[in-house]
């Protein structure tokens, strides 16, 4: 079986699977389970200054969308940093430390943007024994509103600030954690690393109205009437982190910057295709708190699996082994040219490719009488559309015409070399093939 | 096993009330509203859909499936009843896996298809329990018609008849109207008095009359009716029952199925209704198995369906000869009555094999009997009726009759199944001809 342990700057786990800064990181008992059922880490959920406790609403918190027998897709949330008083949090980090000395302890910061403030809280996070902290740069709502978290991380000058305190006042790494509610997550990152972080962790949770319950006419989860922006997250976010994860790892500048990958990690697959894209390690909240703690152990199973049938032996070898592949617009092969297949044995005759093709696309898919449906290839530009709709999985396919086959819509044959926009002719700024 | 139970002879109370009411339970029953829509998030919305062009009435399968996934049943009981008023009864009684289900693209792909049936029953029992009826009257025509039958091509003709604006008078031969949704069908298939209730619900259109108990032939005439109204439907199904004509066959004992299906479903105490120890029942269509099936849940020890053909031949489909076998009725093909023994009473009852062309092979058995249910098909009775075919009413196009102002719908005209859905899709089909028919005069 593979090994699946992981160094995150220098924080070492059993494996590379941590639960997120979240309800379900908020206190000792939680996390113990957490540790027990298997997870690898941990982000403790965000602690505030000392002081008076943070108090949260005390109707709903959480909306979600859900897709097919009430499976959950999305889940938002107004609850704000821990409510629970800093010395007790503090207490039962060093206490789960202690009695779990393999597993990551990260404890996740969000104090006000004053240096005294970090000064003051670094220290006390540091004698709990803790590996490292995490600055909450990212929650989109409550604290945001009071200057923390996304409004910080909107900024990446109070990024770079804060993160290069917190570097003057701890020998702990420093994760810094990224809101994707901005509009190029390379600055923020840029900030980051510029600040001195030793890793960003991305995405925070995004600005979203869940949904609007039509017999109040009110945001949902609804308090009294109102409602209020929430954070979203959950596997309907996953495209979405996945991009922004990628998009750092491929900028040259930060290609030495681990990530810790977040963002609707629900099954091994999704932690797999976060690490090939650049991520150390992922972080889960929603799929522990839609299906509890054990599901931990589907994916250190899947993962070790896929790791020995790919030759795998450690996390390393699968991380950013996607980022090479992660390109721009403007160099997509031209000349790599497809066609829509449909396997008539597999086809069930359910027409939704002829619908969507017709309707909406090109209407390059043929129906017969007998309900039989084909592709026009004179008419296909391989938009993938069918394959997507279709319900049933491999019964349409997307075949490479062969160099110097003719295409059909354009009755051009396929050209052997790669040819992109950056030299195609109709590109004014178009250079000529040396 | 108590005395009562294994007792010789046609005597009721076999068993006892808790088994009825088991037995006669609903035989599908509702969905909840989440399983209506985890069921109707099955469906693909499938272009052109299979299932719509397979439905007699053509029903927007789709249509109605996504407006259940989307939460408006009620719109959904619209865009059924809007093709098929009496969908409601149809969503219980209709083989749809003979029919829309066969054909859906996931019993193609997994064996498994939407489960259409429960699906219609879901919404249209929303939007009946609601008490609305969502269809209204156009402005008075002036025009009277006579509905004669009052099953469901009769009642799905006077309905869109009166959604036109015209007034409709039914004539009905028994005491209550229905027709075989009424008076034909397995009780644990309209259970809580459904036919009755749909009836009631499906008059509140206004501008229907219903006369019960007057027959056609017996209570009023062609002529009458010719001469007293604008336009004639003929819905009157199948008043007669195929003899048996095996020698013994007046024994006591041997009964019509229908006549047993009738009384069990006019019961209100099924602990009185008397039923054979050993029953047999002749016929292969959905009429004997509803009398095997329910002769078995009213206790009968042993029950055997006999039929004289293979069993692809059966008209009873699949699913149904499935679930009689479920009820532990046996099922006995290629063998025709040869003879009914027994003194006064039927006591045996003798079958001989035949091959696939019914050419009889010289073997015989007997089969223990103290009830026969003859289930061998009805046939078209009455009298100055307009041109058969064979031995239904020939009809063209939408149900008209060589009568010039007389047409014809549902088991009593030549050509199509003989389905309640088959009997709705002509009724209403024969009413919009005699709207235009009329409308154009």
């Amino acid at each position: 079986m593979a090994d699946l342990t992981t160094d995150f700057v220098g924080i070492k786990s059993p494996n590379p699977f941590w639960l997120a800064s979240a309800p379900p990181t908020d206190k000792e008992y939680n996390v113990r389970r957490a540790f027990e059922a298997g997870w690898g880490g941990v982000v403790w959920k965000t602690l505030g200054e000392a002081g008076p406790p943070i108090v949260n609403v005390n109707g709903p918190r959480y909306g979600a969308i859900w897709g097919a027998d009430r499976r959950l897709l999305g889940l938002n949330n107004i609850e704000l940093i821990t409510d629970r008083p800093l010395e007790v949090n503090l207490r039962e980090i060093k206490a789960v430390k202690r009695d779990y000395p393999d597993r990551a302890m990260v404890v996740s910061l969000m104090v006000p943007c004053v240096e005294d403030a970090w000064k003051a809280i670094l220290p006390l996070v540091e004698e709990t024994g803790a590996d490292g902290v995490e600055l909450n740069f990212g929650c989109p709502h409550g604290m945001s509103e009071r200057g923390m978290g996304s409004a910080v991380g909107q900024v990446p000058e109070y990024i770079e600030m804060v993160t290069r305190w917190v570097k003057q006042n701890t020998r702990m790494p420093c994760i810094v954690k990224l809101t994707p509610n901005i509009t190029d997550i390379r600055k923020p990152a840029m900030a980051a690393h510029a600040g001195g972080a030793d890793a960003v962790s991305l995405i925070n949770t995004i600005n979203s109205i869940t949904s609007v319950d039509l017999d109040l006419f009110a945001p949902e989860p609804t308090i009294d009437g109102k409602g209020a922006h929430g954070g979203y997250c959950g596997p309907a976010v996953k495209p979405i982190a996945l991009n922004m994860v990628a998009e750092i790892a491929r900028t040259p500048e930060m290609a030495n910057l681990p990530i810790s990958g977040i963002g609707g990690v629900t099954t091994w697959k999704d932690a797999a295709e976060f690490m090939a894209l650049g991520a150390g390690n992922v972080q889960v909240c929603t799929a522990a708190m839609t299906y509890g703690f054990k599901i931990v152990q589907e994916m250190i199973s899947g993962l070790s699996q896929y790791m020995d049938e790919k030759g795998m032996t450690s996390t390393s070898e699968l991380v950013r082994k996607a980022v090479p592949n992660v390109s721009d617009w403007q160099h997509l092969n031209l000349n790599y040219v497809t066609k829509a297949r449909i396997d008539q044995d597999l086809c069930i005759s359910c027409g939704r490719c002829f619908a969507a093709c017709e309707d909406t696309s090109h209407q390059a898919i043929a129906m017969s009488e007998d309900r039989v449906f084909t592709v026009k290839d004179d008419e296909c530009v391989a938009c993938n559309l069918c394959i997507n709709v279709c319900p049933v999985e491999d019964c349409i396919t997307m075949e490479r015409l062969e160099v110097g086959a003719i295409d059909e819509r354009t009755g051009r044959p396929v050209a052997a070399e790669h040819g992109d926009w950056t030299s195609h002719p109709n590109n004014p700024s178009a250079q000529a093939a040396e | 096993m108590d005395a009562r139970a294994l007792k010789e002879g046609i005597v009721s109370g076999r068993l006892d009330a808790d088994a009825l009411s088991a037995g006669f339970a609903d035989l599908h029953a509702p969905l909840s509203d989440h399983e209506a829509l985890v069921a109707a998030d099955r469906c693909y919305f499938c272009h052109d859909a299979p299932c719509m062009t397979a439905c007699p009435t053509d029903i927007d399968i789709p249509l109605f499936i996504r407006q259940i996934a989307t939460g408006t049943p009620e719109a959904a009981a619209k865009t059924i009843l809007a093709q098929n008023i009496m969908g409601g009864m149809c969503a219980r009684v209709c083989p749809t896996e003979t029919l829309c289900e066969e054909v859906c693209v996931r019993e193609t792909a997994e064996g498994e298809p939407v489960q259409i049936g429960r699906l219609q029953r879901y919404a249209t029992d929303t939007l009946m329990a609601q008490g609305v009826h969502p269809f209204s009257r156009a402005a008075s025509t002036g025009k009277r018609i006579a509905v004669v039958g009052a099953g469901p091509a009769g009642l799905a003709c006077a309905h869109r008849l009166a959604m036109h604006g015209h007034d409709v008078v039914v004539f009905d031969a028994r005491p209550k109207a229905g027709g075989l949704n009424e008076y034909g069908i397995a009780a644990y298939k309209s259970t809580e008095d459904f036919a009755a209730r749909e009836v009631d619900w499906l008059l509140q259109i206004g501008g229907i009359e219903i006369r019960n108990s007057m027959a056609l032939g017996r209570d009023v005439t062609m002529a009458e009716l010719q001469s007293d109204y604008d336009a004639v439907f003929l819905g009157m199904g199948l008043g007669g029952v195929n003899a048996l004509t095996a020698p013994g066959a007046e024994k006591e004992g041997v009964l019509d199925a229908v006549d047993f299906i009738a009384d069990l479903r006019q019961s209100s105490d099924l602990s009185a209704l008397p039923v054979g120890r050993d029953v047999v029942v002749i016929g292969g269509g959905m009429t004997a198995v509803d009398a095997a099936v329910q002769s078995k849940l009213l206790g009968a020890l042993s029950v055997t369906i006999v039929y004289r053909r293979g069993r692809d031949r059966m008209n009873a489909s699949v699913w149904e000869q499935e679930l009689a076998a479920a009820k532990g009725v046996r099922i006995i093909t290629n063998a025709s009555p040869v003879a009914v023994h027994g003194n006064g009473a039927v006591r045996e009852i003798e079958f001989e094999f035949t091959d696939d062309e019914l050419k009889p092979t010289g073997q015989t058995f007997r089969l223990a009997a103290d009830q026969v249910f003859k289930a061998i098909g009805q046939t078209l009775t009455g009298e100055d009726l307009p041109d058969l075919d064979g031995r239904k009413i020939a009809v063209t196009g939408s149900g008209r009759t060589s009568v010039k102002g007389v047409w014809a719908g549902g088991d009593c005209a030549a050509g199509g199944e003989d389905l309640t859905v088959t009997a709705v899709a002509e009724g209403r089909d024969a009413a919009e001809d005699i709207h235009a028919a009329l409308m154009r005069a």
